[in-house]
């Protein structure tokens, strides 16, 4: 078995931070919020948030948010709840949840609310149980929850779950691990994951591992990385992680990485990039990989970041 | 409208009707963090975009402007949403939009806002748009039969605009392609249970139990089917236990020499938990599939009551399905009540 080339993901990061003269970075300048994220997060599970200028990159941030209270994906752009959470978890990752107007930023979360309990990712109304995860985990990290109708929220996405015991985009969805995640994250958080059947749902999980040993996200779907962190983090929510073969999905991920140039893809041999690189980590984390900080399933920050936000003073 | 024709590569500032603009180049912060150089005409497209919306410019040169930007990033957002701004204020034709987003969308048919913009559209055209709105969908399934938007738009469709008519023979005519189209048989499943012109769930369990059936025989390995049929039970664990065609078709899968028996014995697995009392041809062949009863007295070591034979369902199944022996090994400590 191979073995977890953290130095060479490490220097992958920072180059992609770094890099001149990309079309690629042009086109995903839009989200760099998320890949703030992604990097960040990565490097802090590695054990090198050090290695990076917090302050740069909190002024950024800060230069993000409009007037509604959300983020946008970069400088210049609108407000949308996907960027909101991405810049709570960086601020949160430095311990500079301090910077924050909290009430600003969770009444724009709060307003993202309909009456049947869904979200909105913006004023434009997409609704998805993305959007409800995002809006529970980033409140109950400014530790503003009770601005939301939570029962209802709850009850949306109950009303999300299928007869397979695992959750959709919107009610009748078919189920799928990105979506199952969020449904039982935010399950999680509120206190409510009675209403998974747990039995149900860690077969349909554990049943995502193929014969590579890496996992997918639907029946009959390629395995893909990010599906480690998924699949994964949903199993351990519910206690039912050691359903799947372990050592296989280690390998699996391992095989993923680029060990000349850092980063993973999403199988192997494929092209590498930022998303799959933190999935691929944030799921060796979750397999207790020596050398990677353990992060938490239900917000997706280091353990000892949420133990700062909760457990202290 | 010719797309990539030369008119689409001239850039605004070879454009006379651009000639009072002045475009406004990106804004990274002080000491940007992640400084980016683009290509020369991507950055001078994004420029003269960022300055129509700043100045919220709502014209028609700020349109064919989004149009272009879209086309170097159909991914940008906030592109997608001042295109809405100015497609409402100078009152555009939204059936000339749905053509423009279907032809954006051939290329980029995993992009969240394209789906989006057409469900804007959509939802402003109302009920008339339900066919086109049909059609489209088919046409991107055509190309990638699990496409997770297409799916969710076309559910959004038949809720909000109607169309129910044909819809479960489009999904019987993607499984006919690919029977292990797990979308299709969700799709199914919305169908059956939601469409208004169908007698709801237990009305159409007769009809859908034999659907499956033929579906599972013919690949039992298909993970799908051996779900949907367990939905079509729903909250009526009696009636699945007593169907004479569920424990008969399992009962033929372990029977039939292949090897693809896995969820055929966890399906008799749950049976038995919810009370099935199986037939002696039915503990023959789970019997028959164990590797430790080979060579000894059948009837001393057949599985002569439910535990037992659920124990050596979890056996078989260890190896079976080594993969998840952990889940096997608890399903056996389940059993022991």
């Amino acid at each position: 078995m191979g073995e977890l080339a953290a130095d060479k993901h490490v220097k992958y990061i920072l180059a992609v931070e770094k890099r001149k003269d990309s079309f690629e970075s042009a086109v995903l300048e839009h989200l760099r919020m998320n890949g703030a994220y992604w990097g960040l997060t990565t490097l802090d599970l590695l054990g090198k948030r050090d290695v990076v200028d917090s302050n740069e990159i909190i002024e950024w941030i800060l230069k993000c948010q409009h007037e509604s209270g959300g983020f946008a994906g970069n400088i210049g752009h609108d407000p949308h709840i996907l960027y909101t959470l991405s810049a709570i978890q960086v601020l949160a990752l430095f311990d500079k949840l301090n910077v924050l107007d909290v009430d600003k930023v969770s009444t724009y979360i709060a307003g993202l609310q309909n009456e049947d309990g869904s979200f909105s990712g913006d004023i434009w109304g997409e609704v998805d149980t993305r959007f409800s995860y995002i809006a529970i985990c980033g409140l109950s990290i400014l530790k503003c929850l009770d601005k939301i109708n939570v029962e209802r929220a709850v009850n949306y996405i109950i009303s999300c779950r299928n007869v397979d015991g695992g959750f959709g985009c919107t009610p009748g969805g078919e189920s799928h691990a990105g979506q199952i995640f969020c449904c039982v994250a935010a399950l999680a958080i509120t206190g409510a994951l009675h209403y998974v059947d747990k039995d149900l749902l860690g077969w349909w999980l554990c049943e995502r591992q193929v014969k590579s040993g890496g996992l997918n996200g639907r029946p009959e779907k390629l395995p893909d990385v990010c599906y480690s962190w998924w699949v994964l983090s949903s199993l351990t929510m519910i206690d039912r992680v050691h359903w799947i073969s372990k050592e296989k999905l280690i390998k699996f991920i391992l095989n993923c990485q680029d060990t000349e140039n850092g980063g993973i893809s999403d199988r192997p041999d494929d092209a590498v990039d930022i998303f799959h690189t933190y999935f691929g980590v944030a799921g060796l984390s979750l397999l207790e990989y020596p050398g990677v900080k353990p992060i938490d399933p239900a917000y997706a920050l280091p353990v000892d970041v949420i133990d700062r936000i909760f457990f202290s003073k | 409208m010719n797309w990539e024709e030369d008119e689409e590569r001239l850039l605004p500032s070879q454009r006379p009707e651009w000639s009072d603009v002045s475009p406004l180049p990106q804004d990274d912060g002080p000491n940007p963090v992640v400084p980016i150089a683009y290509k020369p005409e991507f950055a001078e497209t994004m420029d003269y975009f960022r300055a129509v919306y700043r100045a919220d410019e709502r014209s028609p040169r700020a349109l064919q402007l989004t149009h272009q930007a879209i086309l170097l990033n159909p991914g940008n957002y906030t592109v997608w949403h001042f295109r809405r701004l100015i497609l409402e204020t100078l009152s555009k034709d939204l059936h000339q939009e749905l053509d423009y987003v279907s032809k954006i969308a051939e290329k980029n048919s995993k992009n969240y806002q394209i789906w989006h913009h057409r469900r804007w559209l959509a939802e402003k055209l109302g009920p008339d748009a339900a066919g086109r709105e049909l059609k489209f969908t088919e046409k991107i399934l055509s190309g990638d039969a699990k496409n997770y938007h297409a799916w969710s738009h076309r559910q959004w469709v038949l809720q909000s605009l109607g169309g129910w008519d044909d819809e479960l023979e489009y999904c019987h005519d993607l499984l006919e392609e690919d029977i292990f189209n797990n979308s299709a048989w969700n799709q199914r499943y919305f169908v059956i249970t939601k469409s208004p012109l169908l007698g709801g769930l237990q009305a159409m369990r007769e009809s859908e139990v034999k659907y499956t059936v033929a579906a599972i025989l013919a690949n039992p390995e298909n993970e799908s089917p051996w779900r949907y049929l367990r939905g079509l039970y729903k909250d009526d664990p009696k009636s699945w236990i007593h169907d004479p065609q569920v424990s008969t078709l399992c009962l033929k899968v372990l029977t039939s020499g292949g090897t693809n028996h896995v969820f055929a014995l966890s399906t008799v697995l749950d049976l038995l938990s919810h009370g099935l009392q199986p037939s002696r041809e039915l503990r023959e062949a789970v019997d028959t599939l164990n590797p430790a009863s080979s060579g000894l007295d059948s009837q001393e070591n057949s599985s002569s009551t439910n535990d037992s034979l659920g124990n050596t369902i979890c056996s078989v199944l260890e190896h079976a399905d080594a993969m998840r022996v952990n889940y096997w090994r608890w399903r056996k400590s389940q059993l022991i009540v």
